[in-house]
């Protein structure tokens, strides 16, 4: 099956190991806790306590295969294997309120927590000291950082914050890295420097996704609504205002469509049209009604109808694989231009894995429709 | 052990208020909008003309500005023009909104559940239950988080 009920609270957050046979997730406590994936079902091998709070944010890098976590403790520990055992290295974040979320950089030298302290924590090992070091930003953010996701290029970070905006700064450490090319998001990249910025109407921004060659960024804001930002001189912003419940987490899976999923506990397609700057609904990726419809006696309608003034037989039953909010969704495999399968864990403590058929029809005249089929793998 | 011999004034302070970094909204320098115009909506209403009523109702909502009076009079002119409507035109006068004139729509009529008279329940619900239908919990929920409000 491809969803399993790891636990009966929620799963907090979690990571995904480079070959994806093991899973390092929250169990909504102080610890981390490791599970392999054997021939039938999931065993835990490891238990990381070091945390004095609950853990907010795990990443797992994958080619260096290091696990970095961050806390309510105001903490964050970078977890490296030797031999059987994961060894912490405490990093000294230096903020006053809790690490929210964090996200190694795609060459992994570097990470980046968001914390309730208004600013972003750049972090790197420093080799002459043998210490991880973190630099600030933290203009212009009014309040809490509640995700980041980093542009392939290692510089560019794109932050969604709870003062209703998301932006994309400039995380370059010069000490690291040589200066990065120009992008459509600009060409100076300072650190610290805000090359995008949305413009805040909305409601929070839950979750910030960069497309797989960074020209685009997405965000999900707690106004149910969804919008995609295009790189360029002045960034042109699409948005949709959704008819669900807000969504909380999403990702690109082609350049020109994203998977975002929230209360509503289904993931949903979302497909961007660029020429047009529109986004439009794609459809809802779910388990088919299962449920029989049973015939219903006069009786249970007078009933019905005297106690909820309707007679439908509407079960309050939730239909979707998942049965509470999802608060996380990870592409597993293909990256984020052509994703193949992606994995969403929620606050039911299960963790399920989507495979995402694509097959392409080019018309004649249309650029390429990309049509992805979704189904549950067997 | 320590006794606590000074005024206990200080615990009445919020210092959320001295803090520096505190946040303010921000608010935009847009225009003014003053709200529908009192007379016009009136006037169609006598006359039968519901859905330029309330296509007219519906125009300028004083979302940007503070201003409780100019609130109150747009909040009273539109729940005039929503109660004279009758329950069986009330889906086609929905229907004939945009996405945003449908969020307008759940606001006013959010903001009317506020200060329920006589009648007004009864019909606010029968507008609410359409414009639902239409907006779904989305337009509820940026009913909820939408700061600039009506």
């Amino acid at each position: 099956m491809a969803y399993h009920s790891f636990l009966l609270e929620p799963i907090s957050c979690h990571a995904w190991n480079k070959d994806r046979t093991q899973i390092a997730l929250c169990p909504n406590n102080h610890e981390v806790h490791i599970y392999q994936k054997e021939r039938s079902g999931w065993m835990k091998i490891h238990v990381l306590k070091e945390h004095n709070g609950q853990v907010t944010g795990i990443d797992w890098a994958p080619e260096s295969n290091r696990i970095v976590t961050c806390g309510t403790d105001r903490n964050a520990y970078v977890w490296t294997l030797k031999g059987s055992m994961w060894k912490p290295t405490l990093v000294i974040l230096r903020i006053n309120r809790a690490a929210r979320c964090v996200k190694w950089s795609p060459r992994e030298n570097k990470f980046a927590v968001g914390s309730g302290s208004r600013l972003i924590s750049i972090c790197y090992f420093e080799q002459d000291n043998d210490w991880w070091v973190c630099k600030h930003i933290k203009k212009p953010i009014r309040s809490t950082v509640l995700s980041l996701d980093w542009h392939p290029n290692n510089v560019l970070l794109a932050s969604g914050s709870c003062d209703f905006k998301c932006r994309i700064f400039s995380a370059y450490i010069k000490e690291l890295e040589d200066k990065p090319a120009p992008t459509p998001w600009g060409s100076k990249m300072p650190f610290g420097e805000v090359m995008f910025e949305s413009s805040g109407a909305g409601g929070w921004i839950h979750d910030v996704s960069f497309s797989a060659s960074g020209n685009r960024v997405a965000w999900a804001s707690h106004d149910s609504t969804v919008a995609i930002a295009e790189g360029g001189k002045t960034p042109v912003v699409a948005s949709l205002y959704l008819e669900t419940l807000p969504l909380l987490c999403l990702t690109f899976i082609t350049e020109n469509s994203l998977v975002a999923a929230g209360h509503d506990c289904y993931p949903a397609l979302f497909v961007y049209d660029a020429e047009r700057s529109t986004i439009t609904f794609g459809g809802k990726l779910d388990v088919p009604k299962q449920s029989a419809q049973r015939g219903m006696t006069a009786r249970e309608r007078f009933q019905n109808l005297d106690k909820k003034a309707t007679a439908d037989n509407k079960e309050a039953v939730l239909e979707s694989l998942h049965k509470n909010s999802i608060s996380q969704i990870l592409v597993l495999e293909g990256d984020k231009a052509k994703c193949t399968k992606f994995c969403t864990t929620g606050m039911d403590g299960g963790m399920a894995v989507w495979d995402v058929k694509v097959s392409s029809q080019s018309v004649m005249s249309l650029p390429c429709l990309l049509t992805l089929i979704f189904c549950i793998m067997a | 052990m320590a006794k606590n011999t000074l005024s206990s004034r200080f615990r009445k302070v919020d210092i959320d208020e001295f803090d520096e970094n505190k946040f303010v909204d921000e608010q935009e320098e847009a225009a003014e909008l003053q709200g529908p115009d009192g007379a016009e909506p009136t006037h169609l209403i006598h006359q039968g003309d519901m859905m330029t009523a309330f296509h007219v109702a519906l125009r300028n909502p004083p979302v940007n500005t503070k201003n409780a009076v100019v609130k109150e009079r747009a909040q009273a002119i539109v729940l005039r023009v929503l109660t004279s409507f009758r329950s069986s035109e009330i889906e086609t006068a929905v229907r004939s909104l945009d996405r945003n004139g449908v969020d307008l729509l759940m606001k006013y009529i959010y903001r009317g559940f506020e200060k329920p008279t006589e009648n007004s329940s009864v019909i606010l619900l029968q507008w609410h239950e359409k414009a639902f239908a239409v907006g779904g919990l989305g337009s509820i929920v940026r009913v909820l988080t939408a700061r600039k409000t009506v």
